[in-house]
């Protein structure tokens, strides 16, 4: 038992909490009075803060050292790793789990606080307030310590034994136990992603807290402008990390999860999307401020607001209320308590201040004029609002039923059926109302106009939008209105941005950030429209028949049925199974299960033959490899006019540990579309197949006989001296077959052997030909007329069940998101240039 | 006197939120039992909504009533809800692998005729976070 590691963690955990507290107190004072003493307070709050951050890189060295070394008596590496996890995962399971992950958070705000230090001198003091509490609500979330008298546990300890965490009995009778592997990482998040994706998401949430602090500080020090331009800066890389941690996560949801696409409107996803719209918002009501000093309240409460949303979203993946409606949340860790009071806590006290200072806020009583930019930029903010709200309010349906049962009532209600339509035909036309403002509002970028210069600045962008709408709906042949539509606006935003950016760049190229990420979102909608609209399931099966004979209805099958070496026709490919595969650890390829024997160690395994992959040896005959057992994947062989196209290989992961069964899509792309593959149904290999009966013949060697409709020939019998699994002993003969059956792609050998034990006991161990479906004993043997009787068994040939889906388009996707961040990038260059040279 | 463009849009945005909720409020499906669902479906309701039930079991506690497809495209499944009433649910997709092992079983979907059709189906598989036993080797 190695205590003293997780007492260690311990300890800083508790240390990181005290310190952040201590730092919050401090920098309020330093932020409240004057002259020396107040030197003294910044002195002693810093001091806190380091340690406060030395802290939490203590928490982080300790949890990581039980990960890595394997210390299964804590919960958390037995519940997240494996001996066999290998080292790039390790990193995966730290941030699994809860605890890990708002260790994650804590530890990027740690970060920034660094920075800010640093770089803000004229904002520390109440910005660090801020942060300093923070802090101290998150590392309470990983406290793991029960408050006296009160008996309330605070927070969940990272750091906890197993044997305090599992209810187990082989703890009472040996305390000391400690199991000899964990339970290991969820299969599904063993890739890249999960290595990358939440650290770029905590990230983005982290970086939030950045211009929410700031415009608390503001407010609190009667700044009430001044926040804008330091805070400025952190909001678009917030806006850029968090967007791209999104973006990351339904590409890896594309890719990896098998979701089917890339966006499913779960609760989990629109819990991080509503907060991104608003961040998107306050971003333009900001540079409105910097441009006309007008919306300055508009840009405080949506600074808030952005901030609160990013509890809210924390309360509802993590507080266990999202239940039935989220297919991915995380699980109750019992903190549903202080996840709300973490929440409340900020959204009222930011509201109070907010509402104490509020007459005292500057405003003017000009308004924007229609022919002004930033009119436009204001409609664009209300209208990413309406569009988050939009979301926000069914998401929250849970959160109804739990307050009215809070308060009495009964509610039954459910978020809607049909999460991705409904959701989707109102986001369309908020994605066409802000192609169409943003479009728009890019021809007021120099001067202020009127009617009559506006409809000449718009008269050649509108004709080469409509030039470009008409070669791309004619192309891809779009004659839904709606999606006409949806074309139409993504087009002009990116036309009259294009328009914007050819002029800017001329002047300054420093300045096309804003151009850039516009264009960027056009093309998403547009990528968004025709994947998703025109996606479109092409193993569809239309044999009309009945489900069964209580139903009239006659449903359309979306999936495959591929039998082995059975081509098929799907979406103008010939499409073929070929069989299961397994990929070894280290090196590049796939390798047929026929062509392996398994050792006693179930990681390892044997090749039989010299391995060819894409005809390149990867593999010698007899060598010992590592594979990855759960995972099997299915080889499929796309060909059009008879020549391969691609090879697929979706992947199952058989884990029962992990909720049994899941499948991986392989994905053929191609510059216009993708073709979406994955396997809905896997052959049960635990399950004993249907042979049929026994069939009995008698042959000769090198006799042709047929066998489940295949050539077959007995090609030789041999003596042999050793079986693999038996001690032979002199007295014993065995002899073994070798039959070669001559399959549609590849020759077989069944090798059934013969065996006579102790000159009486007759033993047969048959040979089985997967693929084929064959068995094949070797029954008798007859010297006097030199044949053979051999038993043929068949059984239904093996199988997969597919579903494939054609995606038009996915790609001006990914590139639309590319250049957004390229956008977001150089905008932020811009405004982080302008703050240090205004401030140097 | 003309009105200010800000309340203009103020009053746009209000209107737009009332109309959001009410389309939100009309789309919202509910959790129901099947007799409700049938009584829904018999008034020319075709809204989808949400039944929860428990999958039916004998004495042994094995799981009865799968029917599959001969061709494994489809199945069948009896749930039994909150009133123990038991239903034959159909489902146009292969059975997941792992059907059999959950404890709760969500089916969307409405009544068609006599049968209850299942466009969605949500398992509540026994979490692996909340294990009880270990299960490694000893």
């Amino acid at each position: 038992m190695h205590y003293f590691i997780g007492d260690l963690g311990h300890l800083f955990v508790i240390l990181s909490f005290v310190a952040s507290l201590i730092c919050a107190y401090a920098y309020w004072k330093a932020a409240s009075v004057a002259g020396e003493t107040k030197d003294q307070w910044l002195k002693n709050a810093r001091v806190a803060f380091y340690a406060h951050s030395a802290a939490v890189l203590g928490v982080v060295f300790s949890l990581f050292t039980i990960i890595y070394k394997h210390y299964f008596e804590y919960h958390y590496a037995y519940s997240h790793s494996s001996l066999h996890l290998p080292g790039q995962y390790m990193i995966s399971c730290f941030w699994e789990g809860q605890e890990g992950s708002f260790l994650l958070w804590i530890f990027w705000q740690a970060l920034i606080g660094l920075i800010l230090i640093k770089s803000q001198r004229q904002w520390e003091a109440p910005v660090m307030v801020v942060f300093g509490l923070v802090q101290a609500f998150l590392a309470s979330m990983i406290l793991g310590v029960v408050i006296p008298f009160l008996n309330i546990k605070l927070g969940s300890s990272p750091f906890i034994l197993l044997r305090d965490a599992m209810d187990d009995p082989i703890f009472k009778l040996q305390p000391d136990f400690i199991p000899k592997d964990g339970s290991g990482l969820n299969p599904l998040l063993q890739n890249y992603w999960m290595v990358i994706h939440p650290p770029t998401l905590f990230l983005g949430f982290a970086l939030t807290l950045v211009p929410f602090a700031f415009c608390i500080a503001g407010l609190w020090q009667k700044k009430y402008a001044d926040w804008i331009k330091p805070a400025l800066p952190w909001a678009l890389l917030g806006g850029a990390i968090l967007g791209l941690g999104i973006l990351m996560g339904g590409y890896w949801a594309y890719e990896t999860l098998n979701f089917g696409g890339y966006w499913n409107w779960d609760p989990v996803e629109n819990a991080v999307y509503v907060p991104w719209l608003v961040l998107i918002a306050s971003i333009h009501t900001m540079i409105i401020y910097k441009n006309n000093q007008t919306a300055l309240k508009s840009a405080i409460i949506l600074n808030i607001a952005v901030f609160v949303l990013i509890l809210y979203s924390t309360f509802l993946t993590r507080s266990g209320i999202l239940g039935d409606a989220s297919v991915h949340s995380f699980t109750d860790l019992g903190l549903s308590g202080q996840l709300l009071i973490y929440m409340l806590f900020f959204t009222l006290a930011a509201i109070v201040l907010a509402t104490i200072r509020w007459k005292e806020i500057p405003t003017t009583e000009k308004e924007s004029s229609i022919y002004s930019r930033e009119f436009w930029i204001f409609l664009g903010a209300t209208t990413l609002c309406l569009m988050g709200f939009q979301v926000l309010l069914p998401t929250s349906i849970p959160v109804y039923n739990r307050l009215i049962e809070f308060f009495g009532g009964e509610s039954n209600l459910a978020p809607p059926a049909d999460q991705i339509g409904f959701y989707s035909k109102f986001q369309l036309w908020f994605g066409v109302l802000v192609a169409l403002i943003s479009g728009t509002g890019q021809f007021f970028w120099w001067k202020r106009m009127d009617k009559g210069t506006l409809l000449k600045e718009l008269a050649y962008p509108a004709l080469i939008s409509l030039i470009v709408f008409a070669i791309i709906i004619s192309l891809a042949r779009v004659y839904e209105p709606v999606y006409l539509v949806v074309t139409l606006a993504g087009v002009y935003l990116i036309v009259s941005n294009l328009k914007v950016l050819a002029s800017v760049t001329k002047v300054n190229a420093s300045l096309s950030g804003g151009a850039l990420a516009h264009i960027g979102v056009g093309m998403m909608l547009i990528g968004v429209m025709f994947s998703s609209g025109y996606s479109k399931v092409v193993s569809l099966n239309n044999t009309g028949m009945l489900i069964s004979k209580d139903l009239p209805t006659e449903f359309n099958r979306d999936n495959l049925l591929l039998f082995i070496n059975e081509p098929r026709t799907m979406a103008g490919y010939e499409i073929e199974y070929l069989g299961e595969r397994v990929e070894p650890r280290n090196v590049n390829g796939y390798v047929s299960k026929n062509d392996i024997d398994l050792t006693m160690d179930p990681f390892k395994v044997v090749a039989k033959k010299d391995i060819l992959f894409k005809g390149r040896k990867i593999l010698n005959a007899k060598d010992t490899f590592e594979i990855n057992p759960e995972n099997t994947f299915y080889e499929i062989e796309l060909r059009r006019n008879g020549e391969v196209t691609a090879i697929l290989y979706p992947r199952v992961q058989i884990n029962p540990a992990m909720g049994g069964f899941i499948a991986s899509p392989d994905i053929k792309r191609n510059v216009t579309r993708d073709l979406y593959t994955h396997v809905s149904l896997p052959m049960n290999r635990e399950e004993e197949p249907e042979w049929s009966e026994m069939e009995e013949i008698r042959t000769r060697i090198n006799q042709q006989f047929f066998v489940n409709d295949y050539v077959a020939v007995l090609e030789g019998v041999t003596r042999i001296t050793q079986i693999e699994g038996f001690e032979l002993s002199d007295a014993d003969v065995a002899v073994q077959a070798k039959i070669k059956v001559t399959g549609e792609r590849d020759t077989y050998y069944a090798e059934p052997i013969f065996l006579i034990r102790d000159r009486s006991q007759v033993g047969r161990l048959p040979s089985e030909i997967n693929d084929l479906g064959v068995k094949i004993t070797l029954l008798n043997i007859h010297p006097d007329t030199n044949e053979f009787s051999l038993g043929l068994n068949t059984r239904q040939k093996d199988w997969v069940i597919i579903k494939a889906m054609e995606k038009p388009l996915i790609n001006v996707l990914w590139l639309g998101t590319g250049v957004l961040m390229v956008g977001f990038s150089m905008a932020m260059v811009r405004r982080f240039k302008e703050f240090t040279r205004k401030a140097g | 006197m003309e009105m200010k463009k800000s309340h203009i849009i103020a009053i746009v945005v209000i209107a737009a939120c009332i109309g959001i909720i009410i389309v939100t409020a009309g789309d919202a499906s509910t959790y129901v039992t099947f007799d409700q669902a049938y009584q829904m479906a018999s008034t020319g309701n075709k809204t989808q909504i949400h039944v929860v039930g428990d999958l039916k079991k004998d004495d042994q506690g094995n799981i009865v009533g799968i029917e599959k497809s001969a061709d494994n495209l489809s199945f069948s499944f009896i749930l039994i809800d909150e009133n123990q009433k038991e239903q034959k649910v159909y489902y146009n997709e292969p059975m997941p692998p792992d059907f059999t092992r959950s404890e709760k079983v969500v089916v969307i979907g409405s009544f068609q005729n006599n049968a209850f059709v299942a466009n969605k189906i949500l398992l509540k598989c026994p979490s692996k976070y909340q294990e009880e036993k270990l299960n490694a080797s000893i």
